[in-house]
C-alpha cells in the first residue's frame, strides 16, 4: 500500500507533461511512417486512446477533498524573460483536459472513412491539435498558456482550411484573424503584469495582485481585466463577437468541428474562470452587469437563429452560441450553483455538440449535404442512426437524467440568486433550445421520405456506432451521476469565489 | 608620432578577415583553371571551408579581445557575435546557392568569391570601431552585394536591379561619409570612443547633430528602414534569390552593428527622434506595402523593410536592454530570412519562373516538407511563439515599454497584426489552394536540405532556448558600454 503510493508520488508530477506530449510525440512519428492510409489510421487511434487512459490518472488519484492546483510541475526554463515550465490541474481544468482526451480518439474514428486525401497530414494536425488543447487547461505560467492558446490557432485553421468544404479558405482565415488580433490584446495584458510582478507564474501573480503588491494596478486593472476578456470573448464566441463561428463550423471537417465546439470554445470559458475571476475579482464584479447581459442577448439570440436555420450544422453552431451563453451567465453569476453548472455544461456541452457534430457528419458522408429540407423520414430507413439521434437531442434539451440538465438546472439557480430576472431570461433559453432541436429533429427524421435517394441510406456501421456508443454512455452517466464530476470541480470553484466576498451557500454535494 | 608596426596578436584580432580574403583568393585563382563544369562543386566547397574556416578563426579570436592596428578594430563580445552571424550566413547562403547555380546555368566562380569577399566587410564593420575604417568596410561589403545583385546577366530585372542599388547606394555611402567628414570637424577626431568622450562634454555642437543625423542615413539606406526604403523591393525582386537571402541580413546585421556602436557607443545626440520616426514609418511602410504583393519575393522585401522598423525600436530604448534586442533581433531574423529565401530560390526553377503567389499553390500538397519548412519561417517571421521570431519581438518591445516608449510599442504591435495577414496569405495558398498546372517537385538537393536543417534548427533554438543567447548579448552590450 504504502509502496503503491511512492509509486504514484513519482509519476505524478511527469503526468500532465506525458498527457500534453504524447500527442505530439505521436505526430512526429507520424511524420515517419509510410503513407500507408490504414496504418495511419491505426496509429493515430491507439496513440489518442493510449492519452486517454493515461489521462484517466488524473481523474483517479485527484485529491477530492483538496483545493489548489494538483500534479504541480513547476521548472525554471528561460530565465530572460522569466519562464516557467508550470503545469497543474485543479478539479475544473482536470476535466476540461479528459474531455480533450475524450473526444480525440472519436475524433479520429469519424475521421476514418470522410478524409482520404493526405490522410498523414490530417492526423499529424490533429494530434498536434490535442497536444494544444491540452497544454491551454494544464498551463500555469502565463507565457505557456499564451504559447498553447496560439498553438491551438493553427491546426484548427489548417483542418478547416485544408480539409474542410465551401468557402473553406474564407472561414479559415476568418477564424484566425479574429481570434489572433484578439489574444493580441491578451498578450499586452500579460505583458504588463509581467513588467510589474517580474513572472508570469500563475499562483505568484495571483498572490502578488491579492496582497497589493504590484504598483499601479488599481489604475490599470480595468484595462487588464479587458485584455483577457475581449480574447475569451472572441474565443467563447459571447455575443457580439459569434460571426467566426457559424462560417468555421459549417466549412469544418467533422473531426473539426467535434474539437471546435467541444473543447476549443471551453477555452474561452475556462480562460475566464481562470484569469478574469482568478486574477481581477473586482474588475470582475463590476463589469459583471453587461458581461451577464451580452450572455443573455447570446443564450436568445444563438436560440433564435438556430430555430431558422435550413443548414443542420449551422443549427448546431448556433445552439453553441446560446449554450455557451449560459457558461458565461454561471460564471458571472459569481455563485458556487452558478460555476458548479458554468463548468458542468462546459463538459456536458463538449460531450453532446461533440456527438451532435459526428452524426450531422455521417450524414453528410452519405448525402453530401447539410441542408434540412433533403432529408425527411429517415426514422424509417436508418433507425438506430435515429434513435442515436434522439438520444443526444434529449441529452441537448436538457432532459433530466441525461447531462444537459444537471448544468443547466444549477447555472439557472446560480442565476437567479444572483438576481432573478438572469434566471427567467436565461430559462427561456432552455426552452428555445428544446424547440430548434426537437423541431429539426422531427423534419429530419419523422414524416414520409420526400427524396427517393433517403429511401436506401445505409445505417451506421459498427466504425460509427463504436464512435458514437462512448459519447452516448457519458451523456447518461454525467446525468445520472453527476456528483462524481462536481465534488472534484466544487473545491475548485470554491477556491476560484473566495475573493468573492458574498458567498452564497452550496446547491449541491454535502 | 611614429607608430610602431602592428604586432602579432593583432593580427590574430583580424584573423577571420584574412581568412576569408585568403579563401576568396583561391577561388578566383582557381576558377579559370578548372573547367566550368565541375567548377561549381569545387568552388562551392572551398567556400564553404572558407566561411567554416572563419567561425573558427573567429571562435580563436575572441580569446584575445582588445584593440589592434592603431586602435582602428577592437575585438570584443559584440564583435565576435556579429563575426559569427555575418560568416555563418555566408555559408549557409553558400550552401543554398549550389543547387540554384546549377539551375540558373550561372558561373559559380567569382559569385562564391563575392560571398565571400562581402563577408570580410561585414565582419569588419562589426569590428572596426574607427569611422573611416568602417566607411571602407561599408564599401567592401557593399561592392560586392551591388555585384552579386546582378548576376542574372541574362535578366534584364537583374541589371536593373544591380545599377540601382548601386547607384542608391553609393548615393546613401556618400551620406555617410558626409556624416563622419561633420563628425570629425564637431569634435576632432573620428576613433569612436574619442568622439564619445567629446561629446560627453556640454554644450553638444550642432555639427555633431547633423553628422549623426547623415551618418544615420547612409546606414538607414543599408538596412532597408523607411524613408530610404524605396530601392529594396525592385532589387529584391530583381536579384538572384539566394543573394537576396544574403544581402537581406548580413550586410543588415553588420549595418546594425555599425548603427548600434555609433548610436549607443557614441550615446548619439538627438538619437531618439531619428530612430522614432525611421521605425515607425518602416513598420507601417512595410507592412501594409507587402499587404498587396503578388510577387513573394517582393513581398519578403517589405516585410524586410518591416523588420528594419521593429529593430529599430530596440535603438530607441535604453542601452543596456536595447543593444541585447537589438542583437538578438538580428540573429532570430537572419535564421527565419535565410532559410526563407532558400525555399524561394529552391521554388524559383529556371529563369526564376515561379515567384508569384499562385506558383505556391499546392506546394503543401505537392512537397510537405518543404511546405512545412517555409511555414515555420513564415511564423517565425509573424512572431508566433516558440519560434526565434517571437522572442525577438518580445525583447524589442520590452525593451521599448522599459524605456516608456508606449506609442511606438502599440504601432510595432498593431503592426505586427498586420503582418500576420500577409505571411498568412502564403501558408494559406500553399495548403489550401490546388495548383493551376500540375508543377513538378524537384527534389531538394542535400546542400539545400542542409541549409534549410541548420536555418529551421536555429529558428527553433531561438525561440525555445533564447537564453543562452540573450545572455552572451547582454554581457557583451555590458562590456561594450564599459
Amino acid at each position: 500500500m504504502n509502496l503503491h503510493a511512492m509509486e504514484l508520488d513519482k509519476w505524478s508530477p511527469i503526468i500532465l507533461t506525458l498527457v500534453t506530449f504524447i500527442p505530439l510525440a505521436g505526430a512526429l512519428l507520424l511524420l515517419l511512417l509510410p503513407r500507408r492510409d490504414r496504418d495511419i489510421r491505426v496509429f493515430s487511434l491507439v496513440v489518442s486512446l493510449f492519452t486517454f487512459v493515461l489521462s484517466l490518472h488524473l481523474p483517479v488519484h485527484f485529491h477530492r477533498a483538496q483545493s489548489g492546483f494538483q500534479y504541480e510541475l513547476n521548472r525554471a526554463w528561460i530565465p530572460t524573460p522569466n519562464i516557467h515550465y508550470h503545469m497543474g490541474v485543479d478539479g475544473i481544468s482536470m476535466w476540461l483536459v479528459v474531455l480533450t482526451t475524450f473526444l480525440t480518439p472519436l475524433c479520429v474514428l469519424i475521421s476514418w472513412k470522410s478524409i482520404h486525401e493526405r490522410v498523414k497530414e490530417f492526423f499529424i494536425i490533429l494530434l498536434v491539435m490535442e497536444t494544444a488543447l491540452i497544454g491551454v487547461f494544464v498551463a500555469l505560467d502565463l507565457f505557456l498558456f499564451y504559447f498553447f492558446w496560439e498553438a491551438t490557432l493553427i491546426p484548427m485553421a489548417l483542418l478547416i482550411g485544408m480539409y474542410g468544404h465551401g468557402r473553406k479558405v474564407y472561414a479559415a482565415i476568418k477564424f484566425f484573424m479574429y481570434t489572433m488580433i484578439a489574444s493580441v490584446f491578451m498578450l499586452a495584458a500579460i505583458l504588463w503584469l509581467y513588467a510589474k510582478v517580474g513572472t508570469f507564474d500563475f499562483v505568484t501573480i495571483q498572490n502578488a495582485i491579492r496582497g497589493g503588491q504590484v504598483a499601479g494596478f488599481t489604475s490599470a486593472a480595468q484595462w487588464l481585466f479587458l485584455g483577457f476578456f475581449i480574447a475569451f470573448a472572441v474565443k467563447v464566441p459571447l455575443f457580439p463577437f459569434h460571426t467566426w463561428l457559424p462560417d468555421a463550423h459549417v466549412e469544418a471537417p467533422t473531426a473539426g468541428s467535434v474539437l471546435l465546439a467541444g473543447v476549443l470554445l471551453k477555452m474561452g470559458t475556462y480562460g475566464m474562470l481562470r484569469f478574469n475571476l482568478g486574477l481581477f475579482p473586482d474588475q470582475a464584479r463590476a463589469n459583471a452587469w453587461w458581461v451577464v447581459i451580452l450572455a443573455l442577448i447570446g443564450i436568445v439570440y444563438g436560440a433564435l437563429v438556430a430555430l431558422v436555420q435550413p443548414n443542420m450544422k449551422k443549427l448546431i453552431a448556433y445552439s453553441s452560441i446560446s449554450h455557451l451563453g449560459f457558461v458565461v451567465l454561471g460564471i458571472f453569476s459569481f455563485t458556487q450553483a452558478g460555476l458548479d453548472g458554468a463548468t458542468f455544461v462546459m463538459l456536458a456541452h463538449g460531450v453532446s455538440t461533440g456527438a451532435l457534430f459526428m452524426l450531422a457528419g455521417a450524414l453528410y458522408e452519405r448525402r453530401h449535404t447539410y441542408e434540412i429540407s433533403e432529408f425527411g423520414g429517415l426514422a424509417s430507413s436508418m433507425p438506430v442512426y435515429a434513435s442515436f439521434f434522439l438520444f443526444i437531442v434529449l441529452a441537448s434539451v436538457g432532459l433530466p437524467l441525461l447531462n444537459g440538465f444537471v448544468g443547466e438546472f444549477l447555472v439557472l439557480s446560480g442565476a437567479f440568486q444572483a438576481r432573478a430576472v438572469y434566471g427567467i431570461l436565461g430559462a427561456t433559453g432552455v426552452i428555445w433550445s428544446a424547440g430548434y432541436l426537437l423541431w429539426m429533429y422531427q423534419r429530419v427524421f419523422y414524416g414520409k421520405i420526400t427524396h427517393r435517394v433517403n429511401e436506401t441510406l445505409p445505417d451506421l456501421d459498427l466504425r460509427e456506432r463504436i464512435a458514437l456508443l462512448p459519447a452516448a454512455a457519458a451523456a447518461l452517466v454525467m446525468g445520472v451521476a453527476p456528483l462524481f464530476w462536481l465534488n472534484s470541480i466544487d473545491p475548485a470553484v470554491q477556491t476560484a469565489l473566495a475573493p468573492f466576498a458574498q458567498l452564497v451557500g452550496k446547491v449541491v454535494g454535502q | 608620432m611614429t607608430q610602431a608596426l602592428p604586432h602579432g596578436v593583432e593580427y590574430i584580432r583580424i584573423l577571420p578577415e584574412i581568412v576569408l580574403s585568403v579563401f576568396g583568393m583561391v577561388i578566383m585563382l582557381l576558377d579559370p583553371l578548372v573547367d566550368e563544369r565541375s567548377s561549381q562543386k569545387l568552388l562551392g566547397i572551398i567556400a564553404l571551408a572558407g566561411s567554416v574556416a572563419a567561425i573558427v578563426a573567429t571562435l580563436y579570436q575572441s580569446q584575445f579581445p582588445g584593440l589592434g592596428f592603431w586602435g582602428m578594430v577592437k575585438i570584443d563580445g559584440f564583435s565576435t557575435f556579429f563575426h559569427v552571424l555575418v560568416t555563418a550566413i555566408a555559408a549557409v547562403v553558400i550552401l543554398s546557392s549550389y543547387e540554384y547555380m546549377q539551375v540558373q546555368q550561372i558561373r559559380a566562380g567569382e559569385y562564391y568569391g563575392l560571398i565571400l569577399f562581402g563577408t570580410v566587410g561585414m565582419c569588419l564593420m562589426s569590428s572596426a570601431v574607427e569611422l573611416v575604417l568602417i566607411f571602407i568596410a561599408l564599401e567592401i561589403s557593399s561592392i560586392s552585394t551591388y555585384v552579386l545583385a546582378g548576376f542574372r546577366r541574362r535578366a534584364a530585372i537583374s541589371s536593373e536591379a544591380s545599377l540601382k542599388y548601386f547607384l542608391l547606394g553609393s548615393f546613401a555611402t556618400a551620406f555617410f561619409l558626409y556624416g563622419v567628414a561633420l563628425m570629425f570637424g564637431a569634435t576632432g577626431s573620428t576613433s569612436i570612443s574619442v568622439i564619445a568622450e567629446a561629446l560627453r562634454s556640454r554644450p553638444i555642437p550642432v555639427l555633431a547633430y547633423a553628422g549623426i543625423a547623415l551618418m544615420f542615413v547612409g546606414l538607414g539606406f543599408k538596412v532597408a528602414a523607411a524613408p530610404f526604403h524605396v530601392w529594396t523591393p525592385d532589387v529584391y525582386e530583381g536579384a538572384p534569390a539566394p543573394v537576396v537571402g544574403f544581402m537581406s541580413t548580413a550586410p543588415k546585421a553588420a549595418a546594425f552593428a555599425v548603427l548600434l556602436r555609433v548610436m549607443f557607443e557614441v550615446n548619439a545626440p538627438g538619437r531618439l527622434g531619428l530612430i522614432w520616426v525611421a521605425a515607425a514609418l518602416s513598420m507601417t511602410l512595410g507592412n501594409v506595402g507587402a499587404l498587396v504583393q503578388q510577387n513573394v519575393k517582393r513581398l519578403l522585401a517589405y516585410s524586410s523593410i518591416a523588420h528594419a522598423g521593429y529593430l529599430l525600436v530596440a535603438f530607441a530604448a535604453l542601452p543596456d536592454n536595447g543593444i541585447p534586442a537589438a542583437m538578438f533581433y538580428t540573429a532570430s531574423y537572419a535564421a527565419m530570412n535565410v532559410g526563407a529565401f532558400a525555399v524561394v530560390s529552391h521554388l524559383a526553377g529556371a529563369g526564376e519562373r515561379f515567384v508569384t503567389l499562385d506558383d505556391y499553390a499546392g506546394l503543401g500538397r505537392r512537397s510537405p516538407l518543404l511546405a512545412a519548412t517555409l511555414t515555420i519561417f513564415l511564423l517565425s517571421l509573424i512572431g508566433i511563439p516558440m519560434t526565434g521570431g517571437f522572442f525577438a519581438k518580445f525583447y524589442v518591445f520590452s525593451a521599448a515599454l522599459q524605456a516608456n516608449l508606449v506609442g511606438l510599442t502599440i504601432i510595432g504591435v498593431l503592426n505586427s497584426a498586420v503582418g500576420a495577414y500577409y505571411y498568412l496569405r502564403i501558408i494559406v495558398v500553399m495548403y489550401m489552394r490546388e495548383a493551376r498546372e500540375e508543377l513538378p517537385a524537384v527534389p531538394v538537393s542535400a546542400a539545400l536540405g542542409t541549409a534549410l536543417a541548420i536555418s529551421t534548427a536555429a529558428t527553433l533554438y531561438l525561440g525555445l532556448l533564447p537564453g543562452r543567447v540573450l545572455e552572451y548579448a547582454s554581457r557583451s552590450a555590458a562590456e561594450l558600454l564599459r
